[in-house]
């Protein structure tokens, strides 16, 4: 009963709050001509005109890989560099190319302990700041995306769209929120670690600096990023059931958002609200697989003479209690923030199989901007198969869904399960991945799993249970971040380009609707298909194994 | 070519070739058209290899490889039988009018001799004499006399349809045959390219090439596949981890059974069998293209005469203005219509005979001839010039008095609101009256014209009726709008209007100055009897010349996209069902516990594999006649078709499967086979 109160309180609200967000947004990223701050935009850049979609996707590229470069100079000399009270070392250079990437794909993908390794300068001018431009990189391409299928022959300019959501929508919410959890008791300091005397005599250092403001951009851009190793199961990252509630609220919030704003763009707030249904059942459905999974304690404890009526228990914070250790553990994962409220690992095997299948399928809600146009991608799949159905050549919202617009959908889903399933397969046959697992068996496979699956995502939860700070790791989960990000931003933008080069097409009776029922249960069907099918074998052999290996049934 | 378009599709005549070509498409180079048929023998191929060597070294279980090997091959060779047996159907007619084509022989005019030559050396721009009897060696037109001919062997209508030099029915095709007079005939294309070679190329199926749809579709399916290659393809290394191994031949049974097979197999036999559909509906298209295109269709511009009316329409009554006498009237109405053969003008000299009018024309009479752009037609003698015609157009050929002319707009006016069509006739300088034509709307139009409204298909009349009585017909016939006086121009303009709102124009038409229309649409169907110039501009011929077609060629072109839709939903599904029977029976060697999933309680691994890879062959064949006859089409909007078809072969391809691998288990184990 908790329980239930609990996910309706956080997904109910959070669903309501998204809506007016999802207004302001559009209106902050999209304003009508002439109004907004744009002139200071354009001013402060000297963006000139607006931009195709190929002139779009290089000014994001451009502008990500300069973010990548200063960021890459800023974590590898921060042992020289000032704002450094404990004196932090050098990082390995892996490592450093591990956490850029992972920071610059809004991944935060995190090989490294923050409080244990980072300077304060490395946290807020390379990690925060990548925060909020990479998720506002994000919604700087849902808004281009949403322009094109409005049919505005242009869209837009990259440059002033980072901006726009970086100070119009990032900063404001961060703000809020990071006032809201200093309040609440989260440190913000520059000072550095804190020396305590204990009861016993002994002295602790206290790890402490920057985490109110460090959090609240984690959380709201889908970043994930803990300022502490352990991110929020951490004390000081989250002190209370008052600043738990919030965070989980302030991690699928834009998300949410970002769908009414793609509705708003394009001027079809119906087809938005069936596209958000199709993502909530997605978002319940597996909150209440992990909760009903979570519920049972786990398999090593069943025959212990001890209380078994809580659930599982194990590797959860317990001030917060068992059911929000899977409740965020599907938000953290059905956004791609990653984020961690509980340790993955020690999930029950199907419950850890929840987050796993957010991941495979990217898309509900997905991270900030992104995961809107990752839906996108699965609508163009649907609307292909679906408009056949309905005896006429396939069409989105008017826009004739032909051979091109195929293959680089395609393109997508197919580069998202080679980065998965390729990478495991890499690192589970191969002494790299071997030698890195904590657990043998179907347990240990799932923890590589899980981490090519939270890189491809752009996710950055961990399951952990995995020694992922070696060379190998390091460099493969950055390459497969960074392939993971901007193949799927590009080749969406690309398949609108190409949208906006035909004759649209009229509506009438005749043509598929997407604002319906109907359509909602095709998008359902076709995410289901083309994004789950592909890793039930690997599910199989991972979790599900890990399950049914420990309820021993007869087999055949 | 009626006669062969009997419902039967499986008689031995065209099996048993079919069971021979799917053998001889075998071929990679025929086979690599289709890239997941492709990959299914290559990996064919490779199961056959590893069955071999197990076989050679007694290493593994060799039934088994065998059976795995014979049913995948088996697999292959459903598709190309499907592809075949589409193909058969036109093969039969191709054969006929191909040596039809073989014994035509033209006899080329040079000066007033000729000389008789095979009809293969006549080039464009030949003159050929053909007289009674003789068949018509190339395509051209009528440059001079009349003839009727039969054109049986093109359209299967043995009823002798009249050519003549001029106007819009000079056009002749190679084949046919003259059965009266005779006719001299300007070749209008080179050799190989008429309208016969033309149409066996196309029941041949030869000149298939994939239509946009089809691409995309065969890029989509392509796509799975190579997901499927990581999906599979990374499974060994998978089981590297935990230490064990996955037999190869197994492995390759998942690969099969998970890509979509069944329609890959099937999508170049529904493409063919589409265009047969239309072949059969006696319409030509002269690519597979303009059938996708018909589905797309947003508006359908329709002649009002022959589509929503029929064709002939009658004279009702002679209204004489003030101060004519009746019978002045009638007597020019029925002289100027006496060499006028359209039904019209034949019912004006009836309806005239009939009030006891008897007239004939002078001989030194000289015929005017109705042309579109005047609009009149008439008759000089004995130095009167009498005229009839439409009312604006007759109206400006004199400055008619003004008192007159009003008369006869208030007549003209109440015939066009009853929804008829005034004439209105004049002697010289003054205005004698007007004929009430009637128009008879056809049963059932009304209906027609709804369905479509609910498809999302807009009806536009053409007429060239003035707008009161268009308006008048256009309201009790339910169409949704109406183009009145509408000369070629304003069609052409309609169409370009329809056309930059993204709406996609379909239009029939036979004369010569439809041809720009006719290409400007995204559909347009030429009349079999129309010019050449009309037959060249449309992309689809209508051998039967009958307008009202359109409609069902716009549901044939869904049909097709759906029978395509539909079965790549129920392939797609289809997976689910062999995830549960492959996955648990694989793994189940390695993690025992995982053998939960086999929630349709198959025998045993071996028997569980063997199923899904039979199940998977078996249901090409079973969906062939599917493929072929395209699925049942009902006109109803895209909301309903969609939970239609979603329904049936969305849900039926989850179910289906787990029922049918479930008997073939049953099956395999009485048997003894796994």
């Amino acid at each position: 009963m908790d329980a239930l109160f609990l996910v309706t309180l956080v997904v109910g609200t959070t669903a309501l709050l998204s809506w007016p967000l999802g207004q302001y947004m559009a209106w902050a990223m999209d304003p009508a001509e002439g109004r907004g701050p744009t002139a200071l935009f354009t001013r402060i850049s000297g963006a000139r005109g607006t931009q195709g979609w190929r002139g779009y996707v290089t000014s994001l590229l451009v502008f990500n890989l300069l973010m990548f470069a200063v960021c890459f100079a800023l974590l590898a000399l921060q042992q020289v560099l000032p704002l450094n009270p404990d004196a932090k070392g050098a990082l390995s250079a892996d490592l450093v190319f591990n956490t850029t990437a992972s920071f610059t794909t809004n991944t935060n993908l995190q090989h490294y302990s923050g409080e244990v390794s980072m300077s304060y300068l490395s946290q807020l001018a390379a990690l925060m700041w990548l925060q909020f431009v990479s998720a506002a990189t994000g919604i700087a391409a849902l808004t281009a995306l949403a322009r094109g299928i409005a049919g505005r022959g242009n869209m837009g300019h990259f440059l002033i769209d980072v901006q726009r959501a970086t100070v119009l929508v990032l900063l404001p919410l961060a703000l809020i929120v990071g006032l809201y959890m200093a309040l609440m008791g989260v440190p913000m300091t520059l000072q550095g670690a804190a020396k305590a005397l204990t009861l016993e005599g002994a002295s602790q250092t206290i790890a402490r600096g920057p985490v109110a403001a460090f959090l609240a951009i984690k959380q709201l851009g889908t970043n994930g990023g803990g300022f502490f190793g352990p991110n929020a199961t951490h004390p000081l990252e989250n002190p209370s059931f008052w600043t738990n509630l919030v965070s989980m609220i302030a991690i699928i919030l834009i998300p949410m958002a970002c769908v009414w704003m793609f509705g708003r763009i394009i001027g079809r707030p119906r087809h938005a609200a069936v596209i958000f249904s199709v993502m909530v059942l997605f978002l319940i459905a597996k909150i209440a697989g992990s909760v009903w999974f979570e519920s049972v304690p786990t398999f090593a404890l069943r025959d212990l003479p001890v209380a078994q009526t809580i659930g599982n228990l194990e590797g959860k914070e317990l001030r917060l209690g068992a059911t929000t250790g899977p409740l965020w553990a599907v938000l953290t994962s059905s956004t791609s923030n990653g984020s961690v409220g509980a340790m993955h690992d020690s999930l029950n095997p199907l419950t850890g199989l929840m987050p796993m299948i957010r991941m495979w399928l990217n898309a509900t809600f997905g991270g900030v901007g992104v995961g809107m146009i990752n839906m996108f991608v699965y609508i163009i799949v649907a609307v292909f198969v679906a408009g056949m159905m309905v005896g006429r050549t396939p069409e989105y919202l008017g826009h004739r869904v032909e051979a091109r617009e195929v293959k680089l959908a395609v393109m997508v889903l197919f580069f998202h399960s080679l980065l998965i399933l390729g990478g495991t397969a890499l690192f589970a046959a191969t002494s790299w991945g071997q030698g890195s697992t904590l657990n043998p068996g179907a347990h240990g496979f799932s923890e590589i799993l899980y981490e090519f699956s939270s890189a491809s995502a752009n996710n950055g939860s961990g399951f952990e249970g995995l020694g992922d700070n070696t060379v190998a790791w390091n460099i493969a989960t950055g390459l497969v971040m960074l392939l993971g990000r901007y193949v799927p931003i590009i080749l969406p933008l690309a398949i609108v380009g190409s949208f906006m080069a035909k004759r649209r097409a009229a509506q009438s009776a005749g043509t598929l609707g997407v604002e319906d029922a109907t359509f909602g249960t095709m998008l359902v069907i076709t995410v289901v298909i083309f994004g789950a099918l592909t890793f039930l074998p690997a599910a199989a052999l991972g979790p599900l194994a890990d399950h049914f290996s420990q309820v021993r049934r007869a087999p055949f | 070519m009626s006669e062969t378009s009997s419902k039967s599709l499986f008689t031995p005549a065209l099996l048993v070739p079919a069971c021979r070509d799917a053998v001889r498409k075998l071929d990679p180079r025929q086979l690599y058209r289709n890239p997941v048929m492709f990959t299914t023998a290559v990996v064919a191929l490779l199961a056959t290899v590893l069955a071999l060597h197990s076989a050679m070294t007694g290493a593994g279980d060799v039934g088994f490889q065998a059976q795995l090997v014979f049913w995948l091959w088996l697999t292959v060779l459903f598709g190309n039988f499907a592809e075949a047996l589409a193909e058969g159907r036109g093969k039969a007619q191709a054969a006929a009018l191909r040596s039809t084509k073989a014994e035509l022989m033209g006899k080329k005019l040079s000066g007033a001799s000729h000389e008789i030559v095979a009809a293969s050396t006549l080039r464009a721009g030949d003159l050929v004499l053909v007289e009674m009897g003789d068949l018509i060696p190339a395509d051209g037109e009528v440059v001079q006399g009349v003839a009727s001919v039969n054109e049986a062997a093109i359209t299967g209508e043995s009823a002798p349809v009249i050519r003549e030099a001029g106007g819009d029915r000079s056009a002749v095709t190679a084949g046919t045959r003259v059965i009266s007079d005779q006719i001299t005939v300007r070749v209008t294309v080179e050799p190989g390219q008429g309208f016969l070679d033309r149409m066996i190329a196309l029941v041949e199926g030869a000149a298939r090439a994939k239509t946009p749809n089809e691409v995309a579709l065969t890029i989509l399916l392509t796509g799975l596949t190579l997901i499927f290659l990581i999906a599979v393809g990374t499974l060994p290394a998978f089981t590297a981890y935990a230490g064990q191994s996955i037999p190869v031949p197994v492995l390759v049974a998942l690969f099969v059974a998970l890509i979509p097979t069944t329609i890959s197999a099937l999508l170049s036999a529904i493409g063919i069998a589409g265009m047969d559909r239309l072949v059969r509906f006696n319409v030509l298209a002269k690519s597979g293209r303009a059938v996708e295109a018909a589905g797309d269709i947003d508006v359908l511009l329709l002649d009002k005469t022959g589509t929503i009316t029929l064709g002939d329409r009658q004279a009702s009554e002679f209204v004489a203005l003030p101060g004519v006498a009746q019978g002045d009237l009638v007597e020019a109405a029925m002289l100027a219509s006496l060499a006028d053969e359209t039904p019209e003008g034949r019912s004006i000299v009836a309806l005239a005979r009939a009030q006891g009018m008897e007239a004939t024309a002078p001989t030194d009479a000289e015929v005017v001839q109705f042309t579109a752009q005047t609009r009149v037609s008439g008759i000089d003698a004995d130095g009167r010039s009498i005229r009839k015609g439409a009312v604006d157009a007759l109206l400006k050929l004199h400055d008619f008095d003004a008192r007159a002319t009003q008369a006869l707009r208030s007549v003209t006016d109440r015939i066009a609101r009853e929804g008829g069509t005034p004439l209105a006739v004049s002697d010289g300088t003054r205005l004698l009256g007007a004929i009430h034509l009637k128009d008879i709307i056809k049963a059932g139009i009304k209906e027609r014209f709804a369905e479509l409204r609910h498809m999302g298909i807009r009806t536009v009349m053409i007429t060239g009726d003035n707008p009161l009585t268009a308006a008048a017909i256009a309201a009790e016939s339910g169409v949704d709008d109406f183009l009145a006086e509408a000369t070629p121009e304003d069609k052409l303009e309609l169409i370009r209007k329809e056309q930059s709102g993204g709406r996609l124009v379909a239009m029939c038409g036979d004369g010569t100055n439809d041809a720009p229309a006719l290409a400007q649409s995204d559909v347009g169907v030429a009349m079999n009897t129309g010019t050449q110039a009309a037959r060249e501009a449309g992309n689809m011929v209508d051998l039967d010349n009958n307008p009202t077609k359109l409609i069902e060629i716009v549901g044939l072109g869904k049909q097709l996209l759906m029978t395509r839709g539909a079965l790549t939903t129920f392939s797609i599904a289809n997976d689910v069902a062999k995830y549960f029977a492959i996955l648990p029976a694989i793994f189940v060697a390695l993690y025992p516990g995982l053998g939960a999933l086999n929630v349709m309680g198959l025998n045993s691994p071996q028997s569980a594999i063997l199923s899904a890879v039979i199940f998977n062959a078996l249901i090409i064949p079973f969906l062939v006649p599917l493929a072929l006859r395209g699925v049942p089409y009902k006109p109803r909007s895209a909301a309903r078709q969609l939970i239609g078809n979603l329904t049936l072969y969305g849900v039926g391809g989850l179910i289906v499967p787990f029922v049918g691998i479930k008997v073939i288990d049953l099956a395999v184990g009485a048997l003894g086979l796994a």
